[in-house]
């Protein structure tokens, strides 16, 4: 349940971020996670940053994720297939 | 994992009987499956998947009253796309988007507010199914739907809580369970210290783990290493994500949106404070008072045994359905839909177990 995936901040205007999660840019809230600014690295689950992580945890959870399939190549998907739930 | 298998192996013999353990998170699910966790469980300890799925808990009135309105000329359905093909009672939003319905699929409950900016003429609702882990993100949108005084916003809100739902479990003398793997995300926002009273109140074991399957092993072993002593301790493995406060900011925009309320599960029926209403002051973003929705009646599909599944009570091999008439490409239940479902897990990476010919027909998912 909740799968929040690691991805680094590139962009950020206010509360809205564009981050890079593997091979897609995509768009996030951090209004949850204030203090992150470009350059850091947050968990994003559906669209939101839930926290702020240390680069080498986030690599560590990014190696878990896609070793084990947690999450098909963000490219790859099908809009459909790619928004899972919480 | 070798010295692990082994020492779960000793501390399965040193307890001396069956031990059941449960992971309560559908992710937890997929990667035990997907990584054999369950081929290094000595024949005593047992894992079996819980309500962790928040598409399978989805009691069925709420697909039935999503699709209506789906069916409404003036209104867009925004979703998760987990959601698009669970069978309600007369058909999916799938089915219903297919017969001319607007769903759209969205990745964020930003993304839902987004369509009604573009859309001010139509009626745009956002299914907000989900844990603690998701519920921020829908206030967070009805809170920016409030701001920019959108009148064509709403939410049907479908939230739940995982302590109830663990407690329900552990009050059902069917259910036996000795331990409990702890969902690592929603600790994230809840703060590990959530789980306290299922270790003080009901006894239980609760190890808060990661994803990886090192991560869940490690989970199992710490477990299993309580319930030998015998003690009862929450332990927290992912301490790097899941802290013991949680995200307070996360949690104060659950409250300023969100009251606990009661909540239909699909398999644990109707349960107090198991869900999130709406607060008052945000009612005009409640979809349910706005469209004048009527839930109906929750009517499992026939044969499916989701219910069991979810709870614990069966696995997914159990369903007669299972692989033969029930596939991802050709869902029965919610489980075999979602893909945090058991039933897709299982279908994905255990089918092979499954003692019937079915088992091997090969069906690319
Ligand atoms: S295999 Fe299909 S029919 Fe059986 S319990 Fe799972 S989802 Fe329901």
């Amino acid at each position: 349940m909740c799968l929040a995936l690691p991805a680094k901040i590139e962009d950020c205007l206010d509360e809205i971020a564009w981050v890079r999660l593997g091979d897609a840019r995509m768009k996030v809230s951090l209004v949850m996670t204030p203090e992150a600014g470009v350059g850091d690295w947050v968990l994003v689950h559906a669209g939101f940053a839930i926290h702020q992580v240390t680069e080498d945890d986030a690599r560590e959870t990014w190696m878990i994720v896609t070793e084990h399939g947690l999450m098909e190549k963000p490219g790859a998907t099908s809009p459909d297939q790619k928004a899972e739930t919480a | 994992m070798a010295l692990l298998e082994t020492e779960l192996a000793d501390l399965a013999t040193t307890i001396g009987r069956p031990v059941k353990l449960m992971e309560v998170c559908g992710t937890h699910t997929v990667n035990a499956c997907r990584s054999g966790v369950h081929s290094f469980m000595p024949k005593a300890v047992d894992l079996i998947s819980g309500p962790g799925c928040p598409v399978c808990v989805t009691a069925q009135r709420y697909i039935d009253a999503l699709i209506e309105l789906g069916r409404r000329n003036d209104t867009i359905i925004a979703t998760y796309g987990d959601m698009l093909r669970v069978a309600g009672a007369g058909g999916s939003l799938e089915v219903a988007r297919s017969e001319g319905a607007d769903v759209r699929v969205v990745t964020s409950a930003l993304e839902a507010v987004e369509t009604a900016i573009k859309n001010p003429e139509r009626d745009v609702v956002f299914a907000a199914v989900g844990f603690e882990t998701t519920a921020p993100a829908t206030a967070s949108a009805i809170i920016t739907a409030a701001n920019e005084k959108l009148l064509n916003f709403s939410v049907l809100p479908a939230h739940k809580l995982v302590i109830p739902a663990m407690k329900a479990l552990l009050s059902d003398p069917d259910i036996r369970i000795d331990g409990f793997l702890c969902p690592g995300h929603v600790s994230v926002i809840t703060g590990g210290d959530v789980f306290g009273p299922i270790v003080k109140d009901y006894k239980k074991p609760c190890v808060i783990v990661g994803f990886g399957a090192n991560q869940i092993m490690e989970g199992i072993v710490h477990l299993v290493r309580q319930i030998a002593v015998p003690e009862a301790q929450l332990e927290n493995l992912y301490p790097e994500a899941a802290l013991s406060r949680g995200n307070p900011i996360a949690q104060e925009l659950i409250d300023r949106v969100f009251v606990p309320g009661m909540a239909a599960w699909r398999a644990l029926g109707e349960m107090e404070e198991s869900g999130l209403d709406i607060r008052p002051e945000f009612g005009k973003y409640d979809a349910v008072g706005r469209h004048g929705i009527s839930f109906g009646e929750d009517r499992e599909p026939p044969g499916c045994r989701c219910a069991e599944v979810i709870t614990g009570r069966c696995k997914p091999l159990d369903c007669s359905l299972f692989a033969g008439v029930c596939t991802p490409i050709y869902p029965v239940g919610p489980c075999m839909v979602s893909s945090e479902g058991s039933c897709q897990a299982y279908f994905r990476y255990r089918r092979h177990e499954l003692k019937s010919p079915m088992a091997r027909v090969r069906v690319e998912v």
